[in-house]
């Protein structure tokens, strides 16, 4: 899993029917110190996360599909987590 | 997942059995601040888009399984148009469209 900062949400009206009512926002990858690495991409949210705040990202496609309960259900990365602290020796 | 602008289409006259009437898309990925990021990929469209609309796709098997039937030989597929980021209205306008 991957610590990122939720940045915008993604509005889509049209989309694949597995993706109804799942709130997609555009994240961004932090090290353990919560420097950006520069990488973004989308994550659909699990947890009632917002913008600005610091989540734990899940992607795998087969860790999704039981966490949804879906079989063949075409969604990578989801919001599984919201970082409170990050403690590293 | 990952936002994206369609560019064009590709025609393919003979494909892998069960890519047969698959729409093939060339999609530029693009960041949160819509710039480009990457190369330019060839993706199988689930959601009937077109040259000049922003979506989201998913890569690797996630791709096929948003396929009908599943497991079609893909490893990029649209599921999603975009029509706003954030605050930012992204659909194209009128005469941007292919």
């Amino acid at each position: 899993m991957k610590i990122c900062r939720v940045q915008e949400s993604v509005v889509s009206t049209v989309k694949h029917p597995t993706y109804e009512g799942k709130t997609l926002y555009c994240v961004v990858e932090l090290d353990e110190v919560f420097k950006e690495t520069g990488k973004e991409f989308l994550a659909v949210d699990r947890v009632q996360a917002g913008p600005g705040d610091i989540v734990l990202v899940m992607q795998e496609g087969n860790g999704v599909r039981q966490l949804f309960g879906i079989q063949d259900l075409p969604i990578r990365s989801v919001i599984v987590g919201i970082v409170d602290q990050v403690h590293t020796s | 997942m990952k936002l994206g602008r369609v560019t064009g289409t590709v025609v393919a006259s003979t494909t892998y059995e069960g890519l047969e009437g698959v729409r093939l898309l060339v999609v530029q990925p693009l960041n949160t601040a819509l710039e480009a990021d990457g190369p330019a990929l060839v993706m199988a469209d689930a959601v009937q888009a077109g040259p000049g609309d922003m979506i989201f796709w998913v890569g690797s098997r996630e791709a096929a399984l948003a396929m009908v039937p599943t497991f079609v030989p893909v490893d990029a597929a649209i599921v999603g148009h975009v029509d706003r980021v954030g605050s930012r209205d992204v659909t194209p306008a009128f005469e941007d469209r292919g």
